[in-house]
């Protein structure tokens, strides 16, 4: 189904050094529409790096991105968002001493202006993120609980919602599932499979073989910073694809 | 029958313990925002009971403005800078510089609206420089920037001076230090009139709770405080943004030294002297966390209030200048006890 969809995201030749160190050699990477990739490998393959390349927040030393068929460089994660590309990170990039809501549109808030001055409007903010919550069926107390007083689970959703919150075509997940109590893990899955019926690239980054066989379409592997393997998913087994985090073929 | 009866009772009782714990986490958050406040109110109750002809005379309370209007402009500075866990120990050498150059300006015959707003421009250098630095040259904390500025901006204000005063304003440039505000027409005696410093006070002080809690800036150096790497990960310019706030940082210095040179009348070399450390002090009792991201500008103001109370009563009572800084620092240590009290109670591991 994936190679007749049109293709949202592809990476080529992406290599990062940090210093002396090689953590990306020429990698490449491509996501279609209302697919899902699993992206494996053991720590320091280089996935939370060759992410934050996609996000912008790394600039890569070497290759280009293209998103939906045109070259972009990007400056910053401000850049990938305005193309609709957005990153749930591993460690949930939330700022813990502001509410919900005002987390969900951080960076993007809605402003109200009085004269030339710009004021941010908290009743918007607040209205749209109880819609937004209420779309994906995410329960909280209410919108202005400060995010440290929730748990994983709902810290994890509120990173979700901020991610899908501005239509976005490509969602880049660090291990959605790695901190989450396993009812919570089952709501994140389907939330993804939802996502992927509108439309929406996703990319997983998972070690678990579990997610990995429940959403994902592919599969690829990466391995001391390189393309290992990549396979479709109904092709390849669980015992192979854990080989391949393992460096063997 | 009866242990029905006894049943019914005692989820009756459940049911009003369960309100009244709600109630209780619900007066929480009222408490971590005006906590402080409670603490200033009960301050002045005390020494209004110690001193009940003096303290709240129109004239101490004057005078008690007066003394915190500059060291306030510096507090609600350092203020920002630590709510982006960052923190600025040059503001008194800011402040100092600021006043020297515009003492020197002023000596050189400059009409009052340039000596007025020299001290500002100067201010805001100095604080841009602290931004650029910070940023540019990837200092690995602000302390080791501010404290290398601390020496380089006192240096040169002493430098560009001479080490020496320079005395004698005119009245325009010391209006926003010096001046009174006639309240006669209110019926009221000569000697009631209102400091012009302090309507300054609540003025910048209104100003700046706009800026930090309704716009975007203002909630995005909350958000750098709360976690910088979502905030890079919003999209948001973190460089740009600590720029700004040690820009205005040292702006708000700029004020300081231009209230100063109105109370003061002079440029003088010690000026500003360990006042970062004053200026640390009140937002630390006013509630800024040093992980950065907490605290409001109501609080830093109540700390200024608090210090500077504290002084001044201590003052009238005439208790040395040496248990003023025991009890100051005493303060400081209990303040910062009850937020990590309170840190271990609202948030959860």
């Amino acid at each position: 189904m994936t190679s007749t969809n049109k293709l949202l995201l592809e990476a080529k030749g992406i290599t990062k050094y940090f210093g002396t160190i090689t953590a990306l050699e020429n990698v490449n990477l491509k996501v279609h529409e209302g697919e899902c990739l699993g992206v494996v490998g053991d720590n320091g393959a280089g996935k939370s790096t060759l992410m934050k390349v996609l996000s912008g927040l790394y600039k890569p030393s070497a290759g280009a991105l293209f998103f939906e068929g045109k070259e972009h460089v990007l400056d910053s994660p401000k850049d990938s968002q305005n193309l609709g590309l957005e990153m749930v990170y591993q460690d949930l990039a939330l700022a813990g001493n502001l509410p919900i809501g005002e987390n969900i549109f951080l960076g993007r808030e809605p402003t109200k202006n009085i004269g030339f001055l710009k004021f941010l409007d908290f009743k918007k903010i607040q209205e749209m993120t109880s819609a937004h919550l209420e779309k994906l069926k995410i329960n909280v107390k209410s919108a202005d609980q400060k995010v440290e007083e929730l748990s994983g689970g709902q810290r994890q959703a509120v990173a979700i919602a901020r991610s899908t919150a501005f239509n976005a075509k490509v969602v880049i997940m660090d291990e959605p599932t790695a901190a989450l109590a396993i009812k919570e893990v089952g709501k994140v899955l389907d939330l993804i499979n939802k996502l992927k019926s509108t439309g929406v690239g996703v990319i997983v980054i998972s070690h678990r073989m579990d997610d990995i066989f429940t959403v994902c379409d592919r599969v690829m592997a990466l391995f001391q910073g390189t393309n290992f393997a990549e396979s479709q998913l109904d092709k390849t087994s669980r015992d192979e694809v854990i080989g391949w985090i393992m460096g063997k073929k | 029958m009866k242990s029905l009866v006894g049943l019914w009772e005692k989820n009756k009782m459940d049911d009003k313990e369960k309100k009244q714990d709600s109630l209780y986490v619900k007066l929480i958050p009222y408490f971590e925002k005006y906590g402080i406040l409670l603490l200033l109110v009960i301050m002045i109750l005390v020494m209004h009971i110690l001193q009940p002809d003096v303290f709240l005379s129109w004239r101490n309370v004057t005078n008690v403005f007066k003394q915190i209007s500059w060291q306030s402009m510096l507090a609600l500075g350092v203020f920002m800078v630590i709510v982006t866990a960052g923190i600025d120990l040059s503001v008194g050498s800011i402040m100092m510089l600021s006043l020297m150059i515009l003492a020197i300006v002023a000596k050189a015959g400059a009409p009052w609206f340039i000596v007025v707003l020299v001290p500002l421009f100067a201010g805001f250098l100095c604080g841009l420089i602290n931004g650029l630095g910070i940023t540019l040259l990837r200092m690995p904390h602000p302390f080791i920037m501010t404290l290398g500025t601390l020496y380089i901006f006192r240096g040169t204000g002493n430098l560009i001076s001479g080490g020496t005063p320079i005395s004698g304003f005119t009245d325009e440039v010391r209006y926003l230090g010096h001046g009174r505000i006639d309240l006669t027409w209110l019926g009221l005696e000569k000697s009631q009139y209102l400091p012009v410093s302090l309507v300054l006070i609540a003025f910048v002080y209104f100003v700046f709770w706009v800026f930090l809690n309704h716009s975007r800036t203002g909630k995005w150096i909350y958000a750098i405080g709360g976690n910088p790497s979502a905030a890079r990960a919003s999209g948001i310019n973190v460089n740009k943004i600590l720029i700004i706030v040690y820009s205005l940082c040292g702006f708000l210095s700029g004020i300081g030294a231009l209230i100063l040179a109105g109370r003061t009348d002079s440029g003088y070399p010690n000026a500003g002297l360990q006042s970062e450390l004053d200026a640390i002090a009140a937002c630390i009792i006013g509630g800024a966390s040093f992980f950065g991201g907490r605290g409001t500008v109501l609080g830093v103001f109540a700390g200024v209030m608090i210090m500077g109370i504290l002084r001044n009563g201590l003052n009238l009572m005439d208790v040395s200048s040496f248990w003023q800084q025991v009890l100051i620092g005493s303060i400081i240590v209990l303040a910062v006890y009850v937020d990590v009290l309170r840190r271990d109670f609202g948030t959860r591991k």
